[in-house]
């Protein structure tokens, strides 16, 4: 976290708010709104490629980048883009960058391109990334939208890979393809890596987030 | 892959390879516009109609203009534009010429635009080379089979409303859990008709 925070104060430390504001940025979207537990966004993308670990860390680091890169392009033309196309303009920048990964995927990690399939080009319509540009690119200086970018990503893909660590352990007893739950006493349940599985993990993940935030507001993680 | 037909694609979409349930496809606006079965009706409808037009716009694009011209790449671009003129070009027209169906779906309408069933819908014809008429079966069996999902979820959760739920699982992780049922039940199908 110390080295995020760093680069924000450089150009508005004079002000001297842009520090504690660089961190609560972070904090806020790893954390306290976390666009997947709390917002329930991107929702889609998160069950589909959950049900390996390795998967499900490709797809939160495809969003990281995604998200950064479209909040500081957003950011550093939101003073020349015309109010009225804003939209439009968001989408094509998302949509390049968007390109930009799975092009990188494909030419570097063919195999990995295959497994996730169309969910890299749906990123382009996952609601986090349209929605950071929207509510914070739009107001903020490139840096800071970049500490969001950063923060909002994180947080999406903290959520995606405690999911997929646990579909992958119980769905397969395996880690990254590693078989940690010896056969002998554990029965793979086949039903934690087909669809009903991502359903019921992800809902029993958003209620655990709400439970801890819920009655104590105290950080257990 | 070829040989399977247009019908079976229909099926299979509907049942087997429902895009929400298998292919989780749609689910923002599936939690967000479950509340009543009027409204989710109504999305439903609109989802199924853009989405059959859409992929039937988006196959004639990507086969008749971007691969002869060797831009495979800039297909997402592309197609979520084409979407998103789409969108638009409908919302025009209804307004203009059917006010009525125009406050009924409405608010709907832009919403659409980023609901990822329509454009993952568009990336599985090209993906699984569908032909034309696959193409049609295929958007328009994933549009159905989309709209009898969130009708069940909606039913269900009015339901739900009345059952005693524990605290932190009020809302929307309770609705997902239902979902997961739903999905086990969908499931049951799988037998019936497969496509890849």
């Amino acid at each position: 976290m110390g080295n995020d925070k760093q680069p924000t104060c450089l150009p508005c430390g004079a002000k001297g708010l842009c520090g504690g504001k660089g961190f609560l940025t972070l904090k806020d979207g790893v954390w306290t709104s976390n666009p997947l537990a709390i917002q329930i966004l991107g929702i889609c993308s998160a069950l589909a490629v959950t049900n390996r670990l390795e998967n499900s860390l490709v797809m939160g680091a495809a969003l990281i980048f995604v998200c950064v890169g479209s909040n500081l392009l957003v950011s550093l033309l939101r003073k020349h883009t015309p109010h009225r196309i804003r939209m439009i303009a968001e989408v094509a920048i998302i949509a390049t960058f968007v390109i930009l990964f799975d092009q990188f995927l494909k030419a570097f990690y063919w195999d990995m391109s295959r497994q996730l399939g169309p969910y890299v080009g749906l990123i382009i319509t996952n609601c986090i990334i349209m929605g950071r540009a929207e509510a914070f690119a739009l107001q903020n200086p490139p840096i800071l939208s970049i500490v969001d970018g950063v923060a909002n990503g994180l947080g999406y893909a903290a959520v995606l890979a405690i999911i997929g660590f646990f579909r992958e352990l119980l769905g397969t007893g395996e880690i990254f393809g590693h078989q940690v739950l010896s056969t002998e006493w554990y029965t793979p349940n086949q039903l934690m890596i087909l669809a009903p599985g991502a359903f019921f993990a992800l809902g029993i993940v958003i209620g655990i987030f709400n439970w801890i935030k819920g009655p104590e507001p105290e950080e257990n993680k | 892959m070829s040989e399977t037909s247009a019908w079976v694609i229909f099926i299979a979409a509907i049942f087997t390879n429902n895009i929400l349930l298998t292919n989780f496809l749609g689910m923002c606006s599936f939690i967000a516009c479950s509340g009543q079965i009027r409204t989710s009706l109504g999305l439903g409808t609109a989802v199924t109609f853009v989405m059959i037009m859409t992929t039937m716009l988006n196959y004639v694009i990507y086969h008749f203009v971007l691969v002869p011209l060797g831009l495979g790449h800039l297909t997402f671009i592309i197609f979520i534009a084409v979407i998103a003129a789409f969108v638009q070009f409908v919302e025009m027209f209804v307004e203009r010429f059917s006010p009525k169906l125009y406050f009924a779906l409405g608010i709907f309408l832009p919403l659409i635009t980023v609901n990822c069933a329509i454009l993952g819908a568009s990336l599985f014809m090209i993906i699984r080379k569908y032909s034309f008429l696959q193409s049609v079966g295929f958007g328009l069996g994933a549009g159905i089979g989309w709209a009898v999902a969130i009708v069940l979820l909606a039913g269900l959760r009015q339901k739900m409303r009345y059952s005693n739920i524990p605290e932190p699982f009020q809302g929307v992780p309770i609705a997902m859990v239902v979902t997961g049922v739903l999905a086990m039940a969908f499931m049951g199908f799988a037998g019936m008709v497969s496509i890849q």
